[in-house]
Formats: C-alpha cells, sequence, structure tokens
C-alpha cells in the first residue's frame, strides 16, 4: 500500500470570479520509505501541497490517502491526534519555542501525546544525540547557530517517531555548507524507514533525493515525474 | 466516520489525555509553571493589576466598615430606642400666659407619663446637683458630678454593674442616703479598696456606697454619682423638682416611636400649658429616629463603598481581559507551533485558560494578603480617630471577588484564546 495517494485533489482560496485555485486535480502517488522532493517556483502551490499532507490544511475534493486512512474534514481535534502520531514537520523558520531549551523543544510533542516528564526529557536528550547536538541540550535556540536550529527541529519532529516527515524549505535558511549537512542528516532518517517529503526551490537539494516532483501552477508537470536524483 | 476511527494506526492517547482533559493534568501544570516563569514581564504585570485590584477592594471595604464601626460607636452609650425631654423658658404666649415662664418638669408628671403613656418600657427623671463641690472618703477628695435619678436610668444610659446593686424603689420611695458611684470614682476615692457598704461624703453629708458601675460612654460618664432623685429634691431642698425625663419604648419602630414622643410631648404641654409649637419650653429628642436617620447614611456609604468598590473590581476584570488579550494575541506564533506538534485546540485554549486562573488566584489572594494586613495596622493606629472605628473587612467577601476577578480573567482569556486555537498554524507561524 502506498504511504501518500492522492485523486483530483482540488484546492482553492476565496469564492467566486475573484477564488485563486491553487491545486488543480492533483494526482500523486508517494511509495514508504520513498525521499521525494517537490520543486516548483514561488505560487505555484507546492507549499499549498505540503499544508495539505501535513493536515494544517483542508482541500475542497478529492481525495487524500495517508495510508489507508481517508484524510477529509477530520474534527480539528483528530487532526491534532494523526498530525502528532504520524507526521513530522521541519520548517524554513525552523519554529522552535524561543523561551524553551533545545531539549524541551525536541520533547513538547510527547507533552502533547501524555508522555511523563522524565521519560520524554530522556528520549529528547536520545534524539538530540542522533542529530549530534546532545550537549546542546540546555542551549535555548537563540544560544544556538542556524545549522543548530534545524537539527533541533528535526530530532523534535523524529521523537514522535512519524510514519511521514514534511519538510517545508529546510535548507532555505541555511548556507550551502550547513544545507549539505542538514541533508545527510535527513537521508540518514529516510535510511531508518521514514518516508520524506522536501518542499525546496535549490535544485541542488532536490537531486539529493531520489525522485523531484516539479509542480506548476498547482498541477503536476507529468514529464518530470519520474526523474531519479544520484 | 467511527469506521475510520477505529482503523487508526497508532496507539490511543494515554493518562488523562485520553478524556480530552490533558490540560488538568500534573504534567500540564509544570508546562503552566515553565510558560509562566518564561514570560515573566507578562505575569508580572497581569499579577500587578489583580493585586492591585484586590488590594484597592479591601481597603474600600475595610474603610467603609470602619466608617460604620465608628458612627455605631458614637450611639455606644445610651439606649437607642430613648425619648428624651427638657425644659426651658416659654417662648410663645399661650391659653392666656405670657412667655419666658420658666418651665419645670415635677414628679407628677413622672407618675403622669407612667399613667397615661402606653408604650413607655422604661422611665426615669434627672435631677442634676449643679455646682462645683467636693465629694470625701476619709481624707481623699474630689469633684464629682452627682445626679438624683430614678431605678430606670440604669436602662436609659445602659450602665453596667460591677459592684453591688442600683438604686431601687425603696430607695426612692425612703429618700434613703445612698450612692452608686462610677468606676473612676471608685479608684480616685477609694484605689484598691471595696467601696461597697463604706460612706461617702457628698457635700457635706454621709451617703452610703451601695454600688459601683461601668459604663462605655467615656470618661466623663465614670467620673459620675447617681442617688435617688427624691434624696437629691431633699438636700437641695427643691422637692417634685425634675431636670430631664428620659425613657425607652421597648421594641417600638421609628413610626411607633415618633406616636410615643408626640403623645408624652402633647401630654406634658398640657399639663404646663405651654403651645406644642413651643421648642424651647418643651424639648424632646427621639434617639432612635436619630439612630434610623444616621443608619441611613450607614447604608449609604456602604452603597457608595460597594459602587466604588465593584467600580475597581471592574477595572481589575478589564484589566485581566486586556493583559489576556495580548497575551494571546503576541503568542500566535507559539499556539501555531504547538499546534502543528499535535496540541487539540482544546488544550490550546486549557492552557490559557488555567494561566490566566493561576495568575489572577495567586496575584488576586496576594492582594487581599496585603490589603488585610494595611486595613489591620490601620486599625490599631487609628484606635481613637473620630468615626472611625475598628476597620475590617469580612474575608467571605474578600474571596468573592476574587472568584470574580479570576472567572473575569478566565472569561477574557476564553475567546481570544479560543480564536487564536482554530487559527491555522501555518498562519499563524507565517505571523511570528
Amino acid at each position: 500500500m502506498s504511504q501518500i495517494r492522492l485523486r483530483r485533489l482540488n484546492k482553492s482560496y476565496g469564492t467566486g470570479e475573484r477564488a485563486l485555485h491553487v491545486l488543480k486535480d492533483v494526482e500523486l502517488t508517494i511509495e514508504p520509505g520513498e525521499l521525494v522532493s517537490i520543486m516548483g517556483s514561488s505560487g505555484s502551490g507546492k507549499s499549498t501541497l505540503l499544508n495539505v499532507l501535513g493536515m494544517l490544511d483542508d482541500y475542497d475534493s478529492g481525495e487524500y490517502w495517508l495510508g489507508d486512512q481517508l484524510i477529509r474534514a477530520l474534527p480539528e481535534r483528530l487532526a491534532a491526534q494523526y498530525r502528532s502520531r504520524y507526521i513530522g514537520f521541519v520548517f524554513q523558520a525552523f519554529n522552535l519555542l524561543g523561551f524553551k531549551t533545545a531539549q524541551e523543544n525536541v520533547a513538547l510533542p510527547l507533552y502533547y501525546q501524555g508522555v511523563s516528564r522524565r521519560k520524554r526529557n530522556a528520549l529528547a536528550l536520545d534524539y538530540l544525540e542522533r542529530v549530534g547536538l546532545k550537549a546542546r541540550a540546555h542551549h535555548l535556540p537563540s544560544e544556538l547557530s542556524g545549522g543548530e536550529r534545524q537539527r533541533v527541529a528535526v530530532a523534535r519532529a523524529l521523537i514522535s517517531e512519524p510514519k511521514l516527515l514534511l519538510a517545508d524549505e529546510p535548507t532555505g535558511a541555511l548556507d550551502t555548507h550547513t544545507s549539505y549537512e542538514l541533508m545527510e542528516l535527513l537521508e540518514e532518517v529516510n535510511r531508518s524507514g521514514i518516508t520524506m517529503v522536501i518542499v525546496t526551490h535549490e535544485p541542488d537539494i532536490a537531486a539529493r533525493t531520489r525522485r523531484v516532483i516539479r509542480f506548476k501552477d498547482g498541477q503536476v508537470v507529468p514529464d518530470a515525474a519520474a526523474v531519479h536524483g544520484s | 466516520m467511527a469506521a475510520e476511527r477505529r482503523r487508526l494506526p497508532w496507539a490511543p492517547a494515554r493518562g488523562l489525555a485520553r478524556f480530552g482533559l490533558g490540560w488538568l493534568s500534573f504534567a500540564a501544570f509544570e508546562e503552566l509553571i515553565a510558560t509562566l516563569g518564561r514570560n515573566r514581564l507578562r505575569t508580572l504585570l497581569t499579577g500587578l493589576s489583580v493585586a492591585w485590584g484586590t488590594f484597592m477592594l479591601v481597603l474600600l471595604l475595610g474603610a467603609g466598615k470602619g466608617l460604620e464601626n465608628g458612627i455605631s460607636w458614637e450611639f455606644r452609650d445610651d439606649a437607642v430606642n430613648s425619648i428624651w425631654l427638657w425644659t426651658g423658658l416659654s417662648s410663645i404666649p399661650f391659653a392666656g400666659r405670657g412667655p419666658n415662664r420658666d418651665i419645670r418638669f415635677m414628679n407628677d408628671d413622672y407618675t403622669a407619663l407612667r399613667r397615661e403613656i402606653p408604650g413607655i418600657e422604661r422611665l426615669s427623671g434627672r435631677y442634676w446637683m449643679w455646682g462645683e463641690f467636693s465629694v470625701k472618703n476619709g481624707d481623699r477628695h474630689s469633684a464629682f458630678d452627682v445626679i438624683g435619678v430614678h431605678p430606670d436610668q440604669r436602662y436609659l444610659e445602659k450602665t453596667l454593674m460591677i459592684e453591688g446593686r442600683y438604686v431601687n424603689a425603696r430607695d426612692i420611695a425612703e429618700r434613703r442616703k445612698v450612692a452608686v458611684i462610677g468606676s473612676l470614682v471608685k479608684s480616685t476615692l477609694y484605689g484598691r479598696e471595696d467601696p461597697v457598704g463604706k460612706n461617702i461624703e457628698i457635700r457635706g453629708l454621709p451617703y452610703r456606697v451601695v454600688g459601683v458601675f461601668q459604663d462605655e460612654g467615656g470618661e466623663a460618664e465614670l467620673r459620675r454619682i447617681y442617688v435617688p432623685i427624691t434624696t437629691a429634691q431633699l438636700v437641695y431642698n427643691d422637692p417634685n423638682r425634675i431636670h430631664s425625663l428620659g425613657m425607652t419604648i421597648g421594641d417600638a419602630d421609628t413610626a411607633t416611636s415618633r406616636v410615643i414622643e408626640r403623645e408624652a410631648h402633647r401630654l406634658l404641654a398640657e399639663r404646663h400649658q405651654v403651645s406644642l409649637e413651643d421648642r424651647r419650653a418643651l424639648r424632646t429628642q427621639n434617639n432612635l429616629v436619630h439612630f434610623k436617620k444616621i443608619a441611613a447614611v450607614i447604608t449609604w456609604v456602604n452603597g457608595f463603598v460597594w459602587f466604588v468598590s465593584f467600580g475597581t473590581l471592574l477595572a481589575g476584570m478589564v484589566s485581566v481581559s486586556n493583559i489576556m488579550l495580548i497575551s494571546v494575541a503576541e503568542r500566535t506564533r507559539e499556539m501555531g507551533i504547538r499546534k502543528a506538534l499535535g496540541a487539540t485546540p482544546f488544550r490550546l485554549v486549557g492552557m490559557v485558560l488555567s494561566e490566566a486562573i493561576l495568575i489572577t488566584s495567586v496575584a488576586g489572594y496576594a492582594g487581599i494578603v496585603a490589603g488585610v494586613a494595611l486595613v489591620e495596622s490601620a486599625g490599631e493606629r487609628l484606635a481613637d480617630a473620630p468615626f472611625v472605628r475598628h476597620p475590617s473587612v469580612s474575608l467571605g467577601v474578600a474571596l468573592e471577588a476574587m472568584a470574580l476577578i479570576v472567572a473575569a480573567g478566565a472569561l477574557a482569556g476564553f475567546f481570544p484564546a479560543l480564536r487564536a486555537a482554530r487559527v491555522s498554524p501555518i498562519v499563524a507561524m507565517r505571523e511570528g
């Protein structure tokens, strides 16, 4: 069974004549364990697609299957539960809570799953170790470099053991060297079996994924659908 | 939908989270304390406004109570349900008699009142033995007021006997030379000695002390000596003369008290042939009416205090609401992040609400404690101030007020929190 299946998915903002049709009959399948990048110019709808995939946004028509689960007009509480247990997010702007240490930031998803403080802090430390930041556990985000912050964000995305990791321009705020380091980390995460979708506009980043999905005017560009990166 | 839920590929929520009550758990409390600790300034400001509100509230209520106690204190001395009567020179010609007659109460007036006015509970005449003269016990002497009274005077003045007895009916009938002395008279003339049964020399004549009294009216009343009114009349060679009359009227209401006052006045005016309009010849004072007027003022002052207190409380509530609004607005991004990480809207609302409730209750309590401390210490310092006495605050009222502020804080936080919790995480995170 495929990990993600989109069938004639439509999404538009606004209503009437001024409606902006962002996703137009999107058809997409992503298999479990795939490392996929979505490329496209700004305004192509790639971020919206990612938000729909992450259940951060709803869609108008069509079908979105996550595993064997149809994701459609979920109540907020249920969406939150799915997000919490199924999907990890990495954002361009890191989105760490500034008043919490690296360890507390990483532990936060487990807090919402009802894991005890001691247990989640211990797990957070494990995950920080996996991204090479155990020594920085008690630092605030403002005391970390951009690359370090993004690695904390990755650890936070992984701690709830998601099946799917969604990254929105994860290297957008990083220099080339740090970007490559982060990609190595993401590749390593992917090798552990987590399906990964990365939205990016940088060709060198996209080139490191196994499949590049080109997005234009709210649709997947068909002839680019099977490009395999090195 | 149910079928979809059944096929959730992951484990169910643990602990309280299973019942949607994750925000009530100890973990939520830990999270709450951590969040508040990291937003010290905002926490402090919110707390200050709440503490100030409850502090002012306690001060106001304390001041109001102090005023009420102070005014009641002014009435502590004499019976509240009393009516007093005096005479003077007539000023209006009446029934062919000219003005400037010296109107005087006589013993007959006393008996007439007793006989003809229903509703009188206690009645006493008073005869003031005017002039400075010495009162002696052996070689100790001093000057005191000496007043001839009927036995009922005791109830009119709310005199408290601490030793022996008061003037009684046999004293009156037999014109006994007995005296009831105030506690200050006792300490001046007898020191630690027991004066009851001893002699006291008033204006050269020996009396036997039969009792010692205490009175809340202050020093002046404790420096008094009461003797039977008939004895006083005899000694002054002024038989039958009564300087003033006082009566109590039981538990009659204000209207009845006015009727009794009018009837007594009419009876005495008739007996002495003076006009009912002639307030110089015959004066009355109705303490009950007086008291009710003051009580109305107290009620009014209390109403005002409550009005201002309510205003203060309202200001505190608005201030809390305001800060909660700002707090939620500036945390939209945080809400978005938390939501993306699996927080349900319900938990976000719970988080904001418990923050509001914790801040307002802790700060509100602190304000109450500070206010009560100030009111109590002011109470000690203002012990002798006029019109303010024992300012105090009912703790129950203060706590109710606090509950109101806490509820207001929660209510104020609720709607912005709900809005913030509903906002899409992407939008919320973009705003940061």
